[in-house]
C-alpha cells in the first residue's frame, strides 16, 4: 500500500463516518434518501465488480436481492440477525453459483436472457409455492429494526463492497478478470480458467446483492414475490452503473447520485411516466457516454495531459525544424 | 386429451413462430438483439384492437395497414438509431451489448407510451368468436384463423428467402457479413431490410395473437423472453429452427398448462431452455462455431 492509497482509504473511512452521522440530524426525507442512495450505491458497486471487467450484462440483481428479501420472511424472527444476514449472503452465492453455471461458460447473449428471465421464474415459483402449498401469497415481516440502523448497515455493506473491489483489484483474480474483459480467448490460452473466475466474481456479487435486499426487507413490513423479485431493480441497477461507468470501482457511485435523485423526483411529480424516464436515460447513456460519466473523465484527463505534453515539446520540434 | 394439446400448442405456436422468426431475422442477419421485439407484438396488438374498435376495421383487414407500417418503422429505427452502433462496434461482442442496452431503452420508451396512451388495463375485443367443432373438440375460430394467416405468412417468407435474389443476399449476409461484401452484397442495406422485415413479421404475429389473447401495456417483457427462448433453441438465423422451436415452446406450455398448472408455464419454458442451453447450445438447426 502506497501513500496516495493509505491516504484514500483514510478519506474514504473519515466520509463513511461523516456520512453515518446522517440519523442523528434528520429522521424523515433524507433519511429515507440516504436508505436509497446507500442501498444502490452497495448494489450498483457489486454489480460492476463482476460485469465491469467481463462486459457481461447480468439482469438478474432482481433475483438476489429477492432471494435476500426472502431469507428474512423466512428466518427473520427466528434467527439472530447475523446469522440472516450469513444466511442471505450464502444462498445469493449459491444461486449466482447455479446459474452461472449453466450460462457463463457460453456467450454473453445467452447469459443476459437467461438472467432476464431469473427473476420472473423465481417469483413464478415461489408465488406458485405460497398459492397451492405455503397458504397465503404475501406474509408480514416483523423484525425490530429502525431506519437508523439500516442505514448504517448499508453504508457498512457499501464500505465492504469498496474494500472487496479494492483487493480483487489487487489480486491474480483482479488481472485474470481483466485478461478476459480484453480478450476472453487470449486468456484462455494464458492459462486463465475463465469459466472459474467469472463464477467466482459472479457469486461474490450476488452474495452483496442479496444481503442489501435482506437489509432492506424490514421496510417494507409487507412482502409479497412482486415486491421482492421486481424486475425494475435490475434494470435501474444496470442504468446506474453504466451511467456511471462500470470500468472503474467508484463509477457506479457516480451515476448511482444523480440517477436516485432524478428517479425519486420524477416518480414523486409524475409516477406515470418513470418508464419514459428509464428509456430516455438508456439510450442518451448508450449514445453520449458509452464508458460512462468515470470513463469521460478519464477521457478529458488523459486528453489534457496528451496536450500539456504537447506544448512542453513544441519549442523544442520548433528549434529543430530552425535548425 | 393428447390431441386436444397438440392442436391447441400447434394453433398457439404459429403466432408464436412469426415473432421468433422476426427476431431471428434481427439477430441473425443484421446482428442486433432487439429486446424491444414483444414491445413491437403488443404495440401491434393494440393497433389491431384501435383498428376493430375505433375504426371498424377487422384484424385481418388491419394487417394489411399494421404490417407495412411496422416495417417502415423500424427500418427507421435501424437507419437512425442502431446504424451509428452498427459503425461504432469494433467487434460483434461490443455490438451486442451496446444494441442489448439501446434496445432496453426503447423498450422502455415503448411501453412508456404505450402506458401513457392505454394505462395498465387489459384489453380484449371478439372477432371470429364462434366456436367449431373438430374431431369432437371444440376450437374458437379465431385460433383457427389466426393460424392460418401465420402458416402462409411463414411459408411466403421461406419462399421469398429460398427463391429471391434479396432472399439469398439475406441468407448471404447471415452467414458471414464480411464476405457477403465481397461478392457485391451491399450488408448495410440488406441489414436494414432484414431487420425491418423482422419487425414486420412481429407485428404481423402481435395483430394475430390479440383475436384470441388478452393483453396489456407491459406485457411485451414476456413475449420477448418467449422470443429469446425459442431463437436460442431454434438456433440463430434459421427460420426453420424458429418455426420448430415455436411449436416446441407452445406444446411445452400448454401441456404444462393443461396437465400441471397455468401459474407454472414460464417455469416449463425455462426448463426446456436450460436444457438447450447445457446439452446443445448452438440450438436445434444451428451449426457449431469455432
Amino acid at each position: 500500500m502506497n501513500t496516495r492509497e493509505v491516504l484514500i482509504m483514510a478519506a474514504s473511512g473519515l466520509l463513511l463516518a461523516g456520512l453515518a452521522c446522517l440519523p442523528l440530524a434528520d429522521e424523515g426525507f433524507w433519511l429515507t434518501l440516504g436508505i436509497s442512495l446507500a442501498g444502490y450505491v452497495a448494489m450498483s458497486t457489486a454489480w460492476a465488480l463482476f460485469s465491469g471487467p467481463t462486459s457481461y450484462v447480468s439482469l438478474a440483481t432482481a433475483a438476489f436481492f429477492g432471494t435476500g428479501a426472502y431469507v428474512v420472511v423466512n428466518l427473520g424472527e427466528t434467527a439472530p440477525w447475523p446469522v440472516v444476514l450469513v444466511v442471505a449472503a450464502v444462498c445469493g452465492a449459491l444461486l449466482a453459483l447455479l446459474a452461472g453455471m449453466a450460462t457463463l461458460r457460453l456467450t454473453g447473449v445467452h447469459f443476459v436472457i437467461f438472467t432476464f428471465g431469473l427473476a420472473e421464474l423465481i417469483r413464478q415459483l415461489v408465488t406458485w409455492y405460497q398459492t397451492n402449498i405455503g397458504g397465503a401469497v404475501g406474509q408480514y415481516v416483523f423484525v425490530d429494526i429502525s431506519s437508523a440502523q439500516i442505514y448504517w448497515q448499508l453504508l457498512a455493506l457499501c464500505g465492504l463492497v469498496f474494500l472487496a473491489g479494492w483487493a480483487i483489484n489487487r489480486s491474480r483474480l483482479g488481472l485474470a478478470l481483466r485478461v478476459i474483459g480484453d480478450d476472453e480467448t487470449v486468456a484462455a490460452h494464458s492459462g486463465i480458467n475463465t469459466a472459474r473466475v467469472k463464477l467466482l466474481l459472479f457469486c461474490i456479487s450476488g452474495a452483496f446483492i442479496a444481503v442489501v435486499g435482506a437489509v432492506l426487507a424490514p421496510r417494507w413490513t409487507y412482502i409479497e414475490p412482486s415486491i421482492a423479485f421486481n424486475s425494475m431493480i435490475s434494470f435501474q441497477v444496470v442504468i446506474m452503473a453504466l451511467l456511471g461507468g462500470s470500468r472503474r470501482l467508484w463509477g457506479p457511485l457516480v451515476g448511482v447520485i444523480p440517477f436516485t435523485v432524478l428517479y425519486e423526483l420524477i416518480s414523486g411529480h409524475f409516477p406515470n411516466h418513470t418508464h419514459l424516464l428509464l428509456g430516455t436515460a438508456f439510450l442518451l447513456i448508450v449514445y453520449f457516454l458509452p464508458q460512462g460519466v468515470a470513463g469521460r473523465i478519464e477521457q478529458l484527463r488523459l486528453r489534457r495531459t496528451h496536450r500539456e505534453t504537447h506544448a512542453a515539446r513544441s519549442p523544442a520540434t520548433l528549434g529543430e525544424t530552425a535548425r | 386429451m393428447l390431441f386436444l394439446i397438440l392442436f391447441t400448442s400447434l394453433l398457439l405456436g404459429g403466432a408464436y413462430a412469426l415473432m421468433a422468426m422476426g427476431l431471428t431475422l434481427q439477430y441473425g442477419v443484421a446482428r442486433i438483439m432487439n429486446l424491444s421485439i414483444g414491445e413491437t407484438l403488443v404495440g401491434a396488438a393494440f393497433a389491431a384492437f384501435w383498428l376493430q374498435t375505433q375504426a371498424q376495421v377487422g384484424p385481418l383487414w388491419g394487417l394489411l395497414v399494421i404490417t407495412p407500417a411496422a416495417f417502415v418503422l423500424n427500418w427507421l429505427i435501424y437507419r437512425h438509431l442502431l446504424t451509428p452502433l452498427v459503425r461504432r462496434a469494433k467487434n460483434r461482442g461490443m455490438l451486442e451489448v451496446d444494441s442489448i442496452l439501446a434496445t432496453f431503452g426503447l423498450l422502455f420508451i415503448l411501453q412508456g407510451v404505450m402506458l401513457a396512451l392505454f394505462g395498465g388495463n387489459y384489453y380484449s375485443y371478439s372477432y371470429f368468436s364462434e366456436p367449431v367443432e373438430l374431431f369432437g373438440h371444440t376450437f374458437a375460430l379465431n385460433r383457427i384463423v389466426a393460424f392460418a394467416v401465420a402458416a402462409a405468412v411463414a411459408l411466403a417468407l421461406y419462399l421469398g428467402l429460398n427463391r429471391t435474389r434479396t432472399g439469398t443476399a439475406v441468407r448471404a449476409v447471415s452467414v458471414d457479413p464480411v464476405a457477403a461484401g465481397l461478392v457485391a452484397i451491399d450488408v448495410a442495406r440488406t441489414s436494414a431490410l432484414a431487420f425491418a422485415i423482422g419487425g414486420a413479421l412481429t407485428a404481423c404475429g402481435g395483430a394475430l395473437l390479440s383475436m384470441f389473447l388478452t393483453f396489456n401495456a407491459s406485457m411485451g417483457v414476456v413475449f420477448t423472453t418467449k422470443a429469446l427462448i425459442i431463437v436460442i433453441m431454434g438456433g440463430v438465423g434459421d427460420p426453420r429452427g424458429a418455426v420448430i422451436a415455436a411449436l416446441l415452446l407452445a406444446l411445452a406450455e400448454t401441456t404444462v398448462a393443461t396437465l400441471v398448472d397455468p401459474g407454472l408455464t414460464l417455469a416449463a419454458t425455462y426448463g426446456l431452455f436450460v436444457l438447450i442451453l447445457l446439452f446443445r447450445p448452438q440450438g436445434i438447426m444451428g451449426r457449431r462455431t469455432a
